[in-house]
């Protein structure tokens, strides 16, 4: 009996040197960062306002910067990949081994989605939503931060697999009998699947507290076609989290199970069904790309109607379409393996619900166009990025109609052209939808505007580096290259990855813009400073301080109207607006809760993964003990005093007045 | 516009969902409703995979071989008479009597107890008759689907012991009556997946 279970000086792989320098990289950066935060007397004032806070503005901001150093570590995975296959022509190898290579795209997709897109997405809910609907604070604050350490805790589990033992090599999808014990025996799969089991149980607690926030929180008046755009795409896309990620629990649990206990689920033997275990990801898979797509389709409704000068086109018919394709969107997942061998009936009928869902897509479009025509459209970056996501959004929805016609995708399964596809969408769509929503709504959190060159600086290199880079993909897959190719033996791909990883370069040109437009305009805060509403906005975001009070409203506005701030902003030189009556409000004390729960949450992770059974029992325990404690707290809100409202309020006036 | 200004002027209430924010109670109540219906989806994927695998047997046992129904049939009466009396304890709860709040837990945990201890008998007999989930793809399903109920009702039991101690502790809180009543939903959801599980499993499970 080893008292560390599987873990000894072997985990550690000391003979690849790429992996050792990327590994003492991230090591010196989080030892540098925390040695500097400790010797410059930071940390009192990081645990006390942004660590135990339960604010979801500040929790909206830690999830945005998680997701921002996530970004980077996805992007040097792609960055070696397309690098690897610029060279490895022929009979040339390359530079990353087989199972180098393996990994690397496993993590490459692995983070991408679920701790880039996932936190930049729940970011910009978390500081967006209450805000837009006119109240303090989403409906369970606490809960708030334990969903992000949840995710911070998936997220450090899955570094931490690149210096200690190794990630999975079967994809970020998993698919078994490959990833059963018998064929991938090392701990690569665990820390798959503990990572995101861990950072899953956050999103679904996410989910359901933002599901409730919107239904059951709104401003006084706020009736449900009063809501902001932004709103409704987030109730759908979490009502999708509520749906769809239990599913996504359940078969990571059922495949835990053949791998820890020996049930045969998804084995070779034993009559496991590897086929289940598809459908059973996709049942989840694929709502959970409209979980990614829907906010950022709000922010972009949010930003065409503010940057136009105009209302929103056909209000009614959006919101149509976001709860459409919120129900057609758990109807389409066989179209992920029309391959498999279902009848030509079946994938007949899972192609024409996928040809379904693209109607309200379009007319999403539509809506977004006709907003524009005809407004005084300002040509700002948030906007610059909206018109970005049109072209390529649609380019990137014809080729999945393409790809849904089943004849077709025979021939594209598992090609260039499918990756192409939905990176055309996912950068063309969620990633530009993010920066339009982060250049949009930055001056709201820090009270400045960020530096307007450098945003379109990156805006033109991520746009262009886009096209280049995934262009030759489509040509690709048509040539016949399949995905996840360490080498290859036809030289005619060559030229055509070649120009791909020149692609790269200009998207990280794009990066970089986007790391020296933050840098710049922190240095130039004080020319950039802005009032409460720095873009002439029409909800109610715009109609307190910028960066909002911890209260948000000092009183609750009272909403009549769609647009209502914009609508009051109108009437108001006309009419005389009654002094504010202040009344003392109750906000949610900090707590440590979620910051504790996440370390053992990590230390549960490790241990299962290793085979450390004191350690991951220990953990449990610690887990019960700490919300035990939670649970017998006295009291869990200060009160802030009127006269504080008021004196807020009064600093802040030429910014609330309108 | 504000339900009591409204009622002053005589002018027509604002509907729901213009009224404002909930109060905490209901929002409470709401969220754990949200929760329980993920947690719904989650056991409807342990049906589904049980659905596809029922008839893989490998070669091994099958339900109808198996499956004990007067052991079954005791262990729901336990769970349902335990919903009953969680229902007594709620009642309780509302006359903010702790004396009956008490014997209603009791009643409860000792009913639900006993829930568990037939599924662990259960799940042991099986086990040494060489039918353990490792056997086949179907024990495997089965052993998921029934071993995460009785998970689910191993939680609620530990539960239900700390809200007895928050309730000798604290007394009648707000925060306290919030939680007793996300207790009860808990309690019953669990009772409904039951029924659930004792038809497709145990009542189809037998059927040739």
């Amino acid at each position: 009996m080893n008292l560390l279970g599987k873990l000894d000086w072997s985990a550690i792989p000391f003979d690849q040197p790429i992996i050792m320098g990327a590994g003492a990289f991230m090591v010196l950066a989080i030892v540098g960062i925390l040695s500097w935060v400790t010797l410059k007397g930071y940390v009192p004032y990081l645990w006390r306002e942004w660590i135990t806070s339960v604010d979801h503005k500040r929790i909206g901001v830690m999830y945005f910067l998680l997701a921002l150093v996530m970004l980077l570590r996805g992007f040097s995975d792609a960055i070696m990949m397309r690098a690897q296959q610029a060279v490895a022509a022929g009979g040339a190898q390359g530079y990353l081994p087989p199972e180098h290579f393996d990994q690397v795209f496993s993590a490459h997709g692995t983070i991408m989605i679920f701790f880039v897109a996932m936190p930049f997405v729940i970011g910009l809910m978390n500081f967006v939503l209450p805000l837009q609907l006119g109240v303090r604070d989403v409906a369970f604050p606490t809960l708030n931060s334990v969903s992000f350490w949840l995710t911070a805790s998936g997220v450090l589990l899955i570094n931490i697999s690149l210096v200690v033992g190794e990630f999975a090599k079967t994809g970020w999808i998993a698919y078994p009998p490959l990833s059963e014990l018998q064929f991938s025996p090392g701990v690569g799969v665990d820390y798959y699947l503990w990572s995101l089991q861990i950072s899953g149980v956050g999103t679904l607690l996410t989910g359901i507290n933002f599901v409730t926030t919107i239904l059951k929180l709104r401003a006084p008046g706020m009736g449900y076609m009063r809501m902001p755009v932004f709103c409704w795409t987030s109730l759908a896309a979490n009502l999708l989290i509520v749906a769809a990620f239990p599913v996504l629990t359940a078969t990571l649990g059922m495949l835990l199970l053949d791998r820890y206990l020996g049930f045969h689920f998804f084995t070779v033997d034993g009559q496991g069904n590897a086929m289940m275990y598809v459908n059973l990801f996709w049942v989840w898979g694929h709502p959970e790309v409209y979980i990614l797509i829907l906010p950022p389709f709000g922010i972009f409704s949010e930003v065409v109607s503010t940057f136009s000068g105009k209302p929103l086109f056909g209000y009614r018919s959006m919101v149509a379409a976001t709860m459409a394709i919120c129900v057609l969107s758990f109807l389409v997942w066989l179209h992920h393996f029309f391959t498999m061998g279902a009848s030509a009936d079946v994938n007949g009928f899972f192609g024409i619900m996928t040809m379904i869902i693209a109607v309200p897509t379009g007319v999403k479009v539509f809506n977004w166009l006709f907003t524009m025509y005809g407004g005084r459209v300002r040509f700002e970056v948030p906007i610059l990025w909206s018109i970005g996501f049109m072209v390529t959004f649609v380019i990137g929805g014809m080729t999945g109609v393409l790809m849904a016609v089943p004849p077709a995708d025979f021939q594209l399964h598992n090609s260039l052209f499918l990756v192409a596809h939905f990176h055309n969408v996912i950068i063309g769509g969620v990633v530009f939808g993010v920066m339009a929503g982060y250049n949009y709504w930055f001056p709201k959190a820090f009270g400045f505007k960020l530096d307007e060159r450098w945003g379109r600086a990156s805006f033109w290199c991520w746009l262009i580096g886009f096209y280049v880079a995934f262009m030759p993909l489509y040509v690709l897959g048509l040539m016949g290259m399949t995905r996840r190719m360490q080498h290859y033996d036809n030289p005619a791909w060559q030229p055509w990855l070649v120009v791909a990883a020149i692609g790269t370069v200009i998207i990280l040109g794009g990066i970089v813009s986007q790391i020296v437009q933050l840098v710049v305009s922190i240095r130039h805060r004080d020319r950039l400073r802005v009032t409460g509403d720095p873009w002439n906005g029409r909800t109610l975001e715009w109609s307190t301080a910028s960066p909002p009070p911890a209260w948000n409203f000092a009183v609750l506005p009272q909403v009549a109207e769609r647009d209502n701030y914009w609508v009051t902003k109108q009437r108001a030189n006309a009419e005389q607006v009654p002094p504010l009556q202040y009344e003392p409000i109750e906000t949610p004390k900090n707590s440590p809760v979620g910051f504790v729960n996440a370390f053992f949450a990590v230390a549960i992770g490790f241990a299962l993964i290793w085979h450390i059974w004191w350690m991951a029992g220990l953990g449990l325990f610690g887990t019960f003990l700490t919300i035990l404690i939670f649970a017998f707290r006295d009291e869990d809100e200060t009160e802030v005093p009127e006269a504080q409202l008021a004196q807020f309020d009064r600093a802040h006036q030429s910014e609330v007045a309108i | 516009m504000n339900v009591t200004a409204a009622v002053e002027a005589g002018e027509p209430l604002p509907s729901a969902s213009e009224a404002g924010p909930a109060p905490k109670r209901v929002v409470v109540a709401y969220g754990f409703w949200i929760f329980l219906l993920s947690d719904i989806v989650m056991f409807s994927a342990l049906f589904a995979s049980y659905a596809v695998l029922r008839h893989a047997t490998a070669g091994g046992p099958s339900g109808a071989q198996l499956f004990n129904q007067t052991r079954v049939a005791i262990e729901t009466a336990c769970l349902l008479a335990s919903s009953y009396t969680c229902g007594l304890m709620a009642l309780a709860v509302n006359s903010r009597s702790r004396l009956g709040t008490y014997v209603g837990a009791l009643l409860t945990f000792v009913l639900g107890a006993a829930f568990l201890a037939l599924e662990i008998r259960e799940f042991a007999d099986m086990i040494a008759q060489g039918a353990s989930p490792q056997r086949s793809a179907f024990l495997s399903s089965f052993f998921a689907l029934v071993g995460c109920h009785g998970v689910h009702v191993a939680a609620g039991l530990v539960w239900l012991a700390a809200m007895m101690a928050q309730v000798a502790v604290k007394g009648f809180r707000p925060a306290v009556l919030r939680r007793l009543q996300c207790f009860s939903l808990f309690w019953h959801a669990l009772d409904i997946v039951w029924v659930g599980l004792f038809t497709v499993v145990y009542l189809m499970g037998v059927t040739p």
